[in-house]
């Protein structure tokens, strides 16, 4: 019981965060007409991507001989960059043909 | 000093994470905030690489090459892609994406537990001190590795690769083996001296992934990737947890629950509930029979091409109703092509779209921007419904499910409750299938038996083009 508390009042910070983000995660998105679901899923696939930054971390951090972590960490960097780069165009892409239809 | 300014930057790509979900929202800012969230990204990225130090030794990081050419294969790879993919496949492509990112958190997970094993060996570190940390890895992993199998059998399913797949007990199968991997998670925990449960983990949660996605019909990867798609955000957020990385926490965090509250608002468009799209695996052959037998014994009426092209002619109002068979076809050109040919003719041409029709949400719209459709002519469904009544000839291109009246009168029908477009409001409903098989929920529809039906098979495009070529003759 003591260590659990401990945890939290250790962890504050992140678990302010965490409940913090969930609340904004619903709200940002609470009234979304349907035509932009796909956009929108897109454009959040795009923003977790952001895991890239661990997978760089991860590479830049490894022995210069360890070649597990360094194949690994190098799928990782290539995998999480496609997922950023790949679901932001993709969302442009999307985007696009909306916009053109209004001007 | 460069410390500061990599926490200045991480919170700089945390605030335009929010700004540009908030504006992806709302279709007049949705491609700013696309590009506000992308340049977040992008200095968030570059902070971590020249401005990160490591807490414990306060190293900046090594390894450039190796980051670098990453980073270049990856942006390479995913821009080409991206830009390739025909806008017929883009939710293949959204679920390729969100596997991509699965797997780079699984495989932090594998890297780091690595490294944390052999510091234990050395006796560097407490066991009690890294068990939180063992908490984290185990987590990411599992969830890494089931969005990245599922993702691909969601893939491999929208393309056609891979076939709807159930066995009797496969619920209770798959709940056993997710059992299975979170107790030797638990056990982990306890023991991280047990190196080799890592990879038991990760081979249960990949098995899991796929036969948790197998069972399910096509007509539901939307919102199975959606779900993947939040499962790959808190994946990301146990990598930022590991790191103490806060932009890495909130985007993961918030992707984590807008994706399910956005996977929640799928369901709702089809009027079903989450559970009984991940259990009922809808679609699956058995669901056929009931709702199908009655109507099957009823004849349906052919209608040919010069004749379907007469009728739209001498009609004051048509109404296109596309689906998925328009996409698959790649007809929405030709479609565009149709509607222009008959304005001139003084028909008035709109859309009637179904908030799910395609394959995803929105999917539809998409494609016809796609052709340059004006953006007005595209009547949402509660506006159609009302516009059914005065319509003389309403042409639907593939779409199945979203028209099937049985949502509307039949208790027994898997889709019973479904909100569907009430096409048989309307004088004349000419149906292009391509056959008489069902649709993705596998379920008969009566309309294509109603008297004022009649039914003109063929591929969408062929259909269309020949269409357009009889009545510039008449």
């Amino acid at each position: 019981m003591d260590s659990i508390l401990s945890f939290i009042s250790a962890n504050q910070q992140i678990i302010y965060i965490v409940i913090l983000m969930v609340f904004v995660g619903i709200e940002v998105i609470g009234r979304v007409p349907s035509v932009l679901h796909t956009p929108l899923m897109s454009g959040a696939n795009a923003i977790h991507g952001v895991v890239v930054i661990g997978a760089i971390i991860v590479m830049g951090k490894a022995e210069t001989d360890n070649y597990l972590a360094l194949t690994l960490g190098f799928f990782a960097v290539v995998l999480g960059t496609i997922n950023v780069v790949g679901g932001f165009v993709v969302t442009d892409r999307m985007l696009e043909m909306f916009k053109k239809k209004k001007a | 000093m460069g410390l500061h300014l990599l926490t200045v930057c991480y919170l700089f790509g945390s605030v335009t994470f929010i700004v540009g979900l908030k504006m992806l929202a709302s279709p007049a800012s949705a491609r700013k905030g696309n590009i506000i969230a992308a340049v977040g990204m992008a200095v968030a990225i570059l902070a971590t690489i020249f401005l990160y130090r490591n807490s414990e030794t306060g190293l900046h990081l090594h390894n450039y090459a190796w980051i670098f050419g990453g980073l270049l294969i990856g942006g390479i790879v995913g821009t080409l892609s991206a830009k390739k993919v025909k806008m017929t496949s883009m939710p293949e492509m959204v679920s390729l994406f969100n596997g991509m990112g699965g797997a780079c958190a699984a495989l932090i997970s594998l890297v780091e537990f690595n490294h944390l094993s052999k510091e234990l060996k050395e006796g560097t570190l407490e066991i009690s001190a890294v068990q939180p940390t063992v908490l984290i890895i185990v987590l990411g992993l599992i969830i890494g590795s089931i969005s990245f199998a599922g993702s691909m059998v969601a893939w491999g399913k929208l393309n056609g690769r891979v076939k709807d797949f159930s066995f009797p007990g496969q619920n209770i199968l798959n709940l056993a083996f997710l059992a299975i991997a979170l107790g030797l998670g638990v056990y982990l925990i306890i023991d991280p001296a047990q190196t080799f449960i890592l990879y038991g983990i990760l081979a249960l949660s990949l098995v899991y992934g796929v036969l948790f996605v197998m069972p399910i019909g096509g007509a539901d990867m939307p919102v199975v990737i959606s779900l993947l798609n939040s499962f790959t955000g808190v994946a990301a957020a146990c990598g930022g947890f590991l790191y103490d990385n806060k932009v890495m926490l909130t985007g993961g965090i918030l992707v984590g629950a807008a994706g399910t509250l956005l996977t929640v608002l799928m369901c709702k468009a089809m009027n079903r509930s989450l559970l009984n799209v991940l259990v009922g695996s809808f679609g699956g052959s058995n669901k056929t029979g009931a709702a199908g037998e009655n109507t099957n014994q009823v004849a349906y009426k052919e209608i040919s091409i010069s004749d379907g092209a007469m009728v739209m002619n001498y009609a004051t109002k048509v109404m296109i109703v596309p689906g998925y068979g328009l996409a698959v076809a790649q007809a929405q050109h030709i479609c565009h092509e149709l509607e222009k040919i008959l304005e001139e003719k003084g028909v008035e041409v709109k859309y009637a779209i179904h908030p799910v029709a395609g394959r995803m949400p929105g999917h539809m719209n998409v494609l016809l921007a796609e052709a340059d459709v004006s953006y007005d002519k595209l009547l949402e469904m509660e506006t159609a419904n009302d516009e059914f009544k005065t319509t003389d000839v309403v042409l639907i291109l593939g779409a199945n499910d979203v028209v099937n009246p049985a949502a509307k009168n039949d208790p027994a029908s898997p889709i019973y409750g479904m909100p569907i477009l009430e096409v048989e409001q309307a004088k004349t409903v000419i149906v292009n299938k391509r056959s008489m098989k069902p649709g993705y929920a596998g379920i008969e529809n009566a309309l294509f038996f109603q008297p004022k039906t009649a039914m003109l098979f063929g591929d969408a495009k062929k259909v269309l083009q020949q269409i357009c070529a009889e009545l510039k003759t008449i």
